[in-house]
């Protein structure tokens, strides 16, 4: 067991330390490359744990198209930082102050946390053991019979998303000259190429 | 210390050789299958190809990569040096890491995982990475250009090859790659594939495993007569090579992709007694190598495409025809009770 210690110190330390320079990295790609790092070392602690499936989930996901687009978008940004932090004491103690405030609520929260009583039934709702079934078999028995209303209304959630999102960025261009495919494979030899007898001294 | 030695030194010791292995065989064949390409390509247009270095040229690959190992590389003055570095080394890491789940034979793999599906699919989902940092890094306008188109279009073709992966592992009922392509297994030869039963998937995924990879004639990200080189318009020397054997292992990646999803693996192509004497593997490289045909002669007769038209098939006509072969997968594999 001691290599699977070792590796769990190398990806949580990793984790931490990408996690860490996400918010002190200058570059806002570098950011994105040490979120995309933090990403990976998580997935890792998921194979540690046996979770396989979430970990590959994990990468397709979050770092093959999240994280591509995160990239996508801070790669078109022009941001002049010096500018940006020329303001930075003097904000700093509002901004304090506001993360203060926040800590003090997490705190608050964190501790009158309990569990209420029927989640620990729920917790020990019979998984099977990994020997027996895979885990895409083990996540699909409790997602599509217990937590079925639960996945439903995420999808929901998701496609109101997405609906929104097109709404927002679809925008008539009147003027924009578009390809009718359908028109485009329909045109034949006749009704594309027209012949014509040009007089000498006269043209079209 | 010596059970340290039985339970980890001992194991680690043959995953390494296993994975030396693998990744010689690999650079040998993606050499030959370099020059197969160009070979192709100028047979295709009646030209002789590469016929200089060794009998019939065929030892063009390796004066290629001495060429490229001992010319000066080049980093511009204004390039973030680190990423820009960085870009080609995880591009050839990320394509061959890929091919520890690949089985070349029944248990000739190097790492049998119940997820190999997933992990194919994000291995070279990832292969867009280097791709796009070399891009930004090189602080250029063309590779820019690449690096964004680059970006789009592997997001968009990735979401149809999710799909038709998704058609197959409910056919095979698991996601480990040996265990789907004794699932081809049925007693009918080649008819049992599943390039018969998916055959929409089939050439789906055969078009978009083309413009996953960047090849011609989706090769939009590095269009030389718009983008000079695109991505590796700056590139020079060790870094552009890494690029280029990136980008080939990513291809026989897929031509083996298509290889065990739909045409049987290590199979041999009929049930009869004498084929079943030949070696796996020989199967395997057989028909990596007719894929990667297929893909060759794409290459060389099909002009490439316009960037929108790209999208457009990309979105509006395979990311649908798509999800329709699953809902058509798996209401078939419900309705006649045939889901494993």
């Amino acid at each position: 067991m001691i290599v699977a210690t070792i590796a769990f110190y190398i990806f949580a330390g990793v984790a931490i330390a990408a996690g860490f320079m996400v918010i002190a990295a200058r570059n806002p790609v570098h950011s994105v490359l040490f979120l995309i790092l933090a990403f990976f070392n998580a997935a890792g602690l998921f194979v540690l744990m046996g979770a396989e499936f979430l970990a590959m989930i994990l990468i397709i996901v979050y770092v093959g198209a999240v994280a591509v687009l995160f990239l996508f978008v801070v790669m078109m940004l022009d941001i002049d930082f010096a500018e940006l932090r020329e303001g930075f004491l003097q904000y700093m103690p509002i901004g304090a102050l506001i993360g203060l405030i926040v800590l003090l609520e997490l705190l608050l929260v964190a501790g009158t946390w309990t569990l209420a009583p029927e989640v620990a039934s729920l917790a020990a709702s019979p998984i099977p053991p990994m020997a027996d079934v895979t885990n895409a078999e083990a996540i699909g028995q409790v997602m599509y019979t217990q937590y079925v209303y639960f996945f439903q209304a995420a999808g929901m959630v998701l496609l109101v998303a997405m609906i929104g999102a097109i709404v927002l960025t679809l925008r008539k261009k009147p003027d924009a000259q578009r390809q009718s495919i359908p028109d485009q494979v329909a045109r034949t030899a006749e009704t594309a190429v027209e012949l014509k007898k040009v007089e000498p001294g006269q043209g079209l | 210390m010596a059970e340290l030695w039985t339970t980890y030194g001992f194991p680690l010791f043959i995953i390494v050789g296993q994975s030396l292995g693998v990744l010689v065989g690999l650079l040998l064949f993606t050499a030959y299958i370099l020059y197969a390409d160009r070979k192709i390509f100028a047979a295709v247009q009646m030209r002789r190809g590469p016929n200089v270095v060794g009998p019939w040229g065929l030892l063009q690959s390796f004066a290629d990569l001495t060429k490229f190992l001992f010319k000066e590389a080049i980093i511009p003055s204004s390039a973030n040096k680190g990423i820009y570095l960085l870009a080609p080394v995880i591009t050839a890491t990320l394509a061959l890491s890929a091919w520890a789940v690949i089985p070349f034979d029944d248990g000739w793999v190097v790492a049998d995982i119940n997820v190999g599906l997933l992990y194919v699919l994000a291995f070279s989902s990832l292969g867009v990475y280097g791709i796009i940092m070399g891009g930004w890094a090189s602080n250029s306008k063309y590779p820019f250009m690449g690096a964004l188109r680059s970006a789009a279009q592997m997001v968009s073709y990735e979401v149809s090859l999710g799909f038709i992966v998704v058609c197959v592992l409910m056919t095979a009922g698991s996601m480990n790659l040996s265990d789907i392509v004794r699932a081809q297994d049925t007693g009918a030869g080649m008819f049992g594939w599943y390039w018969l039963i998916h055959f929409p998937a089939f050439v789906i995924f055969f078009i978009s495993a083309i413009a996953e990879t960047n090849r011609p004639p989706f090769d939009l990200p590095e269009a030389e007569s718009e983008l000079v080189a695109g991505y590796a318009t700056e590139y020079s020397s060790t870094p552009f090579l890494l690029f280029f054997l990136g980008e080939f292992v990513a291809i026989n990646l897929m031509a083996a992709m298509v290889t065990i999803l739909f045409l049987g693996g290590w199979l041999p192509p009929f049930d009869w007694g004498p084929l079943h004497a030949v070696p796996g593997i020989i199967w395997f490289v057989l028909k990596v190598c007719f894929v990667f045909f297929l893909f060759a002669m794409v290459r060389a007769y099909v002009p490439r495409y316009r960037y929108d038209q790209l999208m457009r098939l990309g979105w509006k006509v395979f990311l649908p025809l798509s999800l329709g072969w699953v809902v058509v997968t798996a209401g078939v594999l419900v309705a006649f009770d045939l889901a494993p």
